[in-house]
């Protein structure tokens, strides 16, 4: 094995056991970026000076045995967390040229951790995609089919980790961001519960879904990030002073007499047959493990995708408009007057999804519409959350498929803007609701893409997710398997 | 025709704390142009608002000094707009759940008080500020008071006049500087005031359509454009036209107000919860916190002045309407001992000297400490009250103390009774014709012989002593 195919757990005890150094794991994600990236394109912008400096201060750190959990670790940062000193771009053309003077709180706690960064990550602009189609840099593709989309829209972070360009990655979830691709791409993706990691300089795309989170290559890499990751943060208002476990501690623990909660409004026609059969298995094998399915109803299911596509282009309306041309990022060269240059830098600077959301979001909130839309949407939002409280009385976790399907093709879904929504069907109730979920390779189709099963939990319960996904990884005996790139 | 007049006013107080509602900057007025800038008052991508609890605990005292509710939750709202000044494209205020609710002041109109209703007090940023290049077709963007904390505090249309308005607008003002929340200046735009005014005829239940003005910067300049304005409304009613519901700017050269935007170019804010800022919680323990530390506020003031001073309620409203001055006006009291003669210099000589200079009493040269001892040489009988008149103004020149002028001057009263007696025998031995008419009974003459002493001494006499010793020489 390759060292840029370990995990970070099992690249830490290489190096504390002297078999390798920070230096050579960077030159070996490096080296394998020279080789696939051009085909996968996961990454906007590579960071190799930084990266082999970073590497270089950890080996001193890790020959004078100050080793911190993430020492010498290359990661890939999505490119919606801010940088200080290095363009960040949000996969859009108006920010194409911004240099944020500060670094996100997670960029500072992984920095602090260790980490070594690889480069920033292709996304949908905005975050505002099911399938890194919509970047202004162009497409990511599926690293186990490269005819297809990695999902979105943390599709760089998700295709990095896969085709073993980083170690593991940062994504953003706002209605499925990390789950989805990470279940496309077949690797492990968590989306904490919202205020468990700061979103201080993570650029805004719904403020009251969106939350960080890792990628990795199994469960327990990422208990690792998120013993780095969590933590309450002053400088967030929503941030919340919970008390953080050592996530660690939950990998390998047995789940007997676990209730598993079974939603009946998440297995319906219209999942794709391989994908149900993969999940169904999934069951058995926590059954096997001594979970116990209940059958429960979250009888809201129906309502969240509506109550999404009008809260989250509300918010994201408002969390846009400060992409005037008057202070940063693009300005059009070519206004006549104010109003003009606000036009034409808007029009150039972003896509059609944004533009279809920032529209469809202003018209929510437009005065003789906001009680019909936004404000219906927020009171079906609170009884969502009821539905999982319910459910939560009843079970520990809850299991779901991650996605109605496995990777559909590029440009397949792009007129449709309705399809693309569904591949989140499963994924954006838990961002309503503000809960954490994993989603975990859970076996591949006849075609050899990946499926991945989902698994929910109340809130501040990341460490249950964990304990159920490493209890699954370790019995399911899926067939390791790489990408053949 | 007689028309009302209905008049409601939003005024902007922008806050005293050192740093800005969301960000550490500093809220300094002036400093070289974004200066007092950081991402998160810049809007920069992925910056979020922590709020400054300061900003609360002001809005809390003003709420209280006005007899507001104040609510148990409150949260803020976006409102949205586009404008390079605004920086997020956003403003954060407060829509539907403001900080409080449903207070009162009371105005003095024509000898009665009158309740004036307050709708809401509500936190608010402040926006930045546009430079405009005189020479070439540029703006620049100064955004130091982006992020600035500003109270908004909404009337009810309970006036009725300009004059009123006005009135209310001191009040208001008054308040808040007691409160030293706000340093209630309006030329730096530290407190600012818009006025929606309409007219009905009179009895009319239902209002008529308004006009929302903007662009008055002084105390003045609110009851001129009101004027202007209910005057304008008058003649287009009265010539059979009606009035556009409208914004409108006061210009103060040509003392008109012009048309700004129509009500169909008004903008819809779309006006949401700012999912960035969780609910503010206000529970009675903090209220009551913040009531100990409120500071006894003008009315009460003004009250206290009449019955411990017994000055009159006319005397004390000036005193009070500036704080350092009362301030000013009871350490005199408190050295002299005489709330009446005190009340006397500071509003007679004193404030007449500052307003020529439009000096602030803080800088007043005349210190509490000098202003009391010269009362006190008046009441002890070494200067009278005419020469005092002099050496004030020879104190708030040169700074210095009633006695050193005195000393400097020769300005000692002579109250020698010896010598006065010498002065009077020799003035009636020069005049003994209208000593003799002033015996046959010519009272008036007394006068007479009173000047041609004062005369005499060049004013020093004591004239009481004069008056007593002149009655009973001339009386024989
Ligand atoms: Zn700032």
């Amino acid at each position: 094995m390759e060292l840029n195919q370990l995990t970070i757990h099992e690249l830490q005890e290489k190096i504390k056991n002297g078999q390798t150094s920070a230096t050579q794991i960077v030159e070996s994600v490096f080296s394998r970026i020279g080789v696939v990236e051009e085909r996968v394109h996961s990454y906007i912008r590579l960071m190799k000076d930084q990266a082999l400096s970073a590497a270089k201060k950890a080996d001193e750190d890790i020959k004078i045995g100050a080793i911190k959990p993430l020492t010498g670790i290359p990661l890939a940062l999505k490119d919606i967390v801010c940088t200080k000193g290095i363009p960040t771009t949000c996969g859009s053309h108006i920010l194409h040229n911004f240099v944020p003077p500060y670094d996100a709180t997670v960029v500072e706690k992984l920095r602090d951790a260790g980490a070594v960064f690889v480069g920033k990550a292709n996304m949908d602009e905005f975050a505002m995609g099911s399938s890194t189609e919509t970047s202004w840099f162009g497409v990511t593709r599926n690293p186990w089919d490269l005819e297809r989309i990695p999902g979105g829209s943390s599709g760089g972070s998700a295709t990095a980790v896969a085709a073993d360009e980083c170690i593991a990655s940062i994504g953003s979830d706002t209605g499925g961001s990390i789950r989805q691709p990470a279940a496309l791409c077949g690797v492990v993706g968590l989306k904490p519960t919202y205020g468990r990691v700061s979103r201080f300089g993570l650029i805004a795309f719904a403020s009251s879904l969106d939350q960080i989170g890792p990628f990795t290559k199994d469960v327990e890499d990422c208990a690792i990030m998120m013993n780095v990751l969590a933590g309450y943060d002053p400088r967030e208002s929503t941030s919340v002073q919970a008390e953080v476990p050592d996530y660690r501690q939950f990998v390998g623990k047995d789940i007997t007499g676990w209730k598993i909660g079974i939603p009946k409004e998440y297995f319906i026609e219209g999942i794709d047959p391989e994908v149900a059969a993969s999940v169904k298995k999934a069951i058995a094998v926590i059954e096997k493990c001594g979970g116990q399915c209940v059958d429960i109803s979250l009888p809201h299911t129906e309502y969240c995708l509506a109550v999404y596509y009008i809260i989250a282009p509300a918010e994201a309306s408002s969390n846009l408009a400060r992409y005037d041309g008057v202070k940063y990022g693009l300005r059009t060269s070519e206004a006549r007057d104010l109003l003009d240059m606000y036009k034409k830098t808007r029009t150039q600077g972003f896509g059609n999804e944004v533009k279809r959301r920032i529209m469809i979001g202003t018209y929510a909130l437009s005065s003789g519409y906001y009680d019909a839309y936004y404000k219906k949407a927020s009171q079906v939002r609170a009884l969502i959350k009821q539905d999982f409280a319910e459910a939560f009385k009843k079970c520990d976790v809850i299991l779901t498929p991650t996605t109605p399907t496995p990777a559909f093709k590029i440009g397949e879904k792009m007129d449709n803007p309705l399809q693309m929504y569904l591949s989140d069907l499963f994924t954006i109730s838990s961002n309503l609701a503000g809960i954490p979920g994993i989603s975990v390779p859970c076996g591949f189709t006849a075609a050899g893409l990946p499926v991945g099963v989902q698994f929910l939990a109340g809130h501040f319960e990341e460490g249950k997710l964990i304990q159920i996904a490493s209890a699954y990884e370790k019995n399911a005996n899926l067939a390791k398997r790489r990408p053949q790139l | 025709m007689e028309f009302e007049t209905v008049i409601g006013l939003e005024v902007h107080a922008q806050l005293l704390t050192d740093t800005k509602i969301f960000c550490n900057c500093s809220t300094k007025f002036g400093g070289t142009p974004n200066s007092h800038a950081c991402p998160v008052c810049l809007g920069m991508p992925g910056v979020l608002p922590v709020l400054n609890k300061k900003v609360v605990e002001y809005g809390m005292k003003m709420s209280l000094a006005t007899n507001c509710t104040i609510n148990k939750s409150c949260s803020f709202a976006r409102k949205n707009y586009f404008y390079p000044d605004l920086p997020k494209g956003y403003q954060i205020s407060q829509y539907a759940y403001p900080l409080s609710e449903h207070g009162y002041v009371f105005l003095e109109v024509d000898g009665a008080q009158k309740k004036i209703g307050i709708t809401r007090i509500h936190m608010e940023e402040d926006a930045g500020k546009l430079l405009h290049d005189e020479h070439n077709p540029v703006s620049y963007v100064d955004l130091n008071r982006a992020g600035v904390p500003l109270i908004e505090i909404v009337s009810e249309p309970d006036m009725r006049t300009p004059t009123e308005a006005a009135d209310y607008l001191k009040r208001l003002h008054e308040i808040l500087v007691y409160l030293e929340i706000c340093d209630g200046n309006m030329e730096e735009g530290s407190f600012r005031c818009d006025a929606n005014v309409s007219i009905r005829p009179k009895g009319q239940e239902e209002f008529g359509t308004r006009a929302e003005l903007k662009n008055m910067n002084s105390f003045r300049n609110v009851q001129r454009a009101l004027e202007y304005e209910v005057k304008r409304q008058q003649y287009i009613v009265e010539n059979g036209g009606k009035i556009v519901q409208e914004t409108r700017l006061w210009d103060d050269a040509q003392g008109v107000t012009n048309s700004m935007r129509s009500k169909e170019e008004a903008h819809d804010y779309r006006y949401f919860p700012d999912p960035d800022l969780v609910p503010i919680i206000v529970d009675d323990a903090w209220i009551e916190v913040m009531r100990k530390e409120l500071p006894e506020l003008p009315m009460a003031k003004r009250e206290r002045f009449v019955k411990d001073y017994q000055i009159p309620a006319y005397d004390a409203g000036v005193l009070t309407a500036d704080k350092a001055l009362s301030n000013y006006y009871e350490e005199v009291v408190r050295l002299c001992a005489s709330p009446k003669a005190a009340s006397n210099w500071v509003m007679g000589d004193v404030l007449r000297f500052l307003n020529e200079e439009r000096r602030d009493i803080r800088n007043c040269p005349v210190t509490a400490a000098s202003l009391a001892e010269m009362i006190r040489l008046i009441e002890d009988g070494t200067i009278s009250g005419k020469m005092a008149k002099d050496i004030v103004e020879e104190m708030y020149k040169t700074g210095s103390a009633p006695k050193t002028i005195i000393a400097e001057k020769g300005m000692v009263q002579i109250t020698d009774e010896g010598a006065l007696l010498k002065t009077i025998s020799a003035i009636i031995d020069a005049n003994p014709n209208q000593l003799q008419d002033y015996r046959g009974g010519k009272d008036k003459l007394f006068g007479f012989f009173v000047g041609q002493v004062m005369k005499a001494t060049q004013g020093k006499a004591n004239p009481q002593i004069v008056n007593e010793l002149l009655k009973k020489m001339l009386a024989g």
